[in-house]
């Protein structure tokens, strides 16, 4: 396997609030993002995963403290003051696909001006005529049809406002792109076009994908690999297509997430997710587990990509 | 019954997103109305919950005809149809506590000393814990919120409920939860249901039958 392009070490992230209290927003993540692949990482809102995101990029609230590490090549994310972040790491190491792509597109200027812009600030291209070709070049390798470039965001559907969007975080080439949410409150049919063009620039591109996201159906589509964190932890990555096929997901809360899709059982997990203020000392999905024993009021260790004390057949996968 | 009768509706009366619809939903009955976003199927569900005038066409609320809108809407009108909508947060009063947010359709009408007993009991039916009820909205997730604009919607108990995209935000198991205490309140009471969205799977799991906005403004168009 070649050598990961992200590699998240032990990653935490604490929030101090004003109360005194301590939030653990995210604990101990580990993995790893290769050239070429996509890692979707899902669970509920309010589990951590865009928590995560903003660490990656530098953009955490002050009251945040991160702790563990994320490399980028040789940049460690976490320790780059602002300056560096900004100058070599947004755009230039990270492309971000983000979540709302209209508030992310400056209103008041045509897409092109944007493209222009940023291929300035991005690329080494000087001169006129240059720019506008990098400009039209990036516009179609996110299929964004070059007869709307001098269209305002507001004239944009939600499709090509994505497209757009998506070719602006493709302009610096950087080697890892993180899309959040990229397609919350997108209709089915956009969300397919949404997905298979970030696959595309993973598979043509061979770049680096991590997706962040509530949405499975949008995962299944696009994934290698599957986190799943819930209460801030990652408590299983896996295969995308044993997660989604058979065996399955091994760990009880990916099963229960899974089966409560509209297209399976449709069956809810019982209670809700903890406070990440408030976490219990051993597992914290025990509360609405249907496997829980005694032991898992201790704390699973991480094995073989899974945190839980009692997971799903396992013996299939021995044999 | 409640009937969408040639409804032509927007925000510009040159350009109006709902042409001449119509759609009827019967007592007890739950449609599902699926279509891309920003085609009008909104508009059309804010026509249906009092909540938008339309330009043209006459909306029947169990046969009587609705004449008024918003707040001069008559109570009893009012009261029959709850809604719930895709972003809580656009729609929960920032200030209010969970409790007040669920009790503040009946302080409108009055009935306060019915407030705390029907809270109580709508609660668990939509998995909000005691603790949460205390909390303002900054302090909870979107699930947490929605369930308790859900409430909200329950608290009169209506006869007809419109949930425009109301899951669209969340993740697979809030879905399913909220999906279910729907389904809960409408066999308990036989409430009727007009359940908005873009996501087919989920709407043909979850309704009678689901109409598409596409078939729905063609046919008239067509003739
Ligand atoms: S550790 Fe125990 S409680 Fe936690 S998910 Fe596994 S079986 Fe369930």
């Amino acid at each position: 396997m070649t050598a990961p392009v992200l590699s998240v070490r032990g990653l935490s992230v604490r929030f101090l609030m004003p109360s005194g209290r301590r939030i653990a927003a995210v604990t101990d993540a580990h993995f790893d993002v290769a050239a070429g692949e996509c890692l979707a990482l899902v669970g509920e809102s309010g589990c951590g995963k865009s928590v995560l995101a903003s660490a990656l990029l530098g953009l955490l609230p002050a009251n945040a403290q991160a702790a563990g590490g994320a490399y980028l090549g040789d940049v460690d994310l976490l320790a780059a003051d602002e300056r560096t972040l900004a100058r070599t790491v947004r755009g230039r190491l990270i492309g971000l696909i983000p979540q709302s792509p209209a508030a992310h597109l400056t209103p008041v200027r045509t897409v092109r001006s944007q493209l222009e812009e940023t291929v300035v600030a991005l690329t080494g291209t000087r001169g006129r005529a240059a720019v506008r070709q990098a400009a039209e070049a990036a516009a179609e390798r996110a299929a964004f049809p070059a007869g709307h470039l001098d269209h305002h965001p507001h004239e944009l559907s939600g499709g090509l406002a994505q497209r757009a969007a998506t070719a602006l975080a493709l302009i610096g080439n950087a080697p890892l792109l993180l899309a959040d949410e990229p397609t919350t409150g997108l209709d089915r049919d956009l969300v397919h076009h949404t997905v298979d063009e970030l696959r595309r620039q993973v598979d043509v591109g061979r770049r680096a994908l991590l997706v962040i996201t509530h949405d499975l159906a949008a995962a299944e589509r696009i994934a290698d690999r599957m986190a799943v964190m819930y209460a801030g932890r990652i408590v299983e990555i896996s295969d995308a297509t044993a997660f989604f096929g058979l065996p399955g997901p091994r760990h009880p809360y990916s099963r229960g997430l899974l089966g409560a899709l509209p297209e399976r059982d449709f069956i809810p997990i019982p209670g809700m997710p903890p406070e990440l203020g408030d976490l219990p000392d051993g597992c914290a999905f025990a509360p609405r587990c249907e496997r829980a024993t005694p032991t898992c009021t201790t704390l699973p260790a991480a094995a073989a990509g899974l945190v839980c004390h009692h997971p799903h057949v396992t013996e299939d996968l021995r044999a | 019954m409640l009937e969408l009768q040639a409804i032509t509706a927007g925000y510009d009366r040159k350009a109006p997103v709902v042409r001449d619809v119509t759609l009827s939903v019967a007592p007890g009955e739950s449609v599902g109305l699926l279509g891309p976003s920003g085609c009008g199927k909104s508009t059309l569900a804010r026509v249906a919950a009092l909540l938008h005038r339309p330009d043209a066409g006459t909306l029947l609320l169990d046969g009587d005809p609705v004449r008024r809108w918003r707040h001069r809407a008559p109570c009893a009108q009012r009261t029959a149809i709850g809604v719930v909508f895709q972003q809580p947060r656009l729609s929960a009063d920032p200030r209010l506590r969970l409790t007040d947010l669920i009790a503040e359709p009946l302080r409108a009408t009055g009935r306060r000393d019915e407030v705390r007993e029907r809270v109580a009991e709508l609660a668990p039916s939509v998995g909000l814990t005691p603790d949460l009820l205390d909390r303002r909205p900054h302090e909870v997730s979107d699930g947490q919120l929605q369930r308790a604009c859900l409430a909200r919607a329950l608290l009169l108990r209506p006869r007809w409920l419109i949930c425009d995209e109301m899951t669209a935000m969340l993740d697979a198991s809030t879905t399913a939860a909220l999906v279910a205490a729907v389904e809960e309140y409408r066999s308990a009471t036989g409430a009727g249901l007009l359940a908005v969205g873009h996501d087919q799977v989920l709407l043909g799991r979850w309704c009678d039958r689901t109409v598409s906005w596409e078939k729905l403004t063609s046919t008239e168009a067509g003739e």
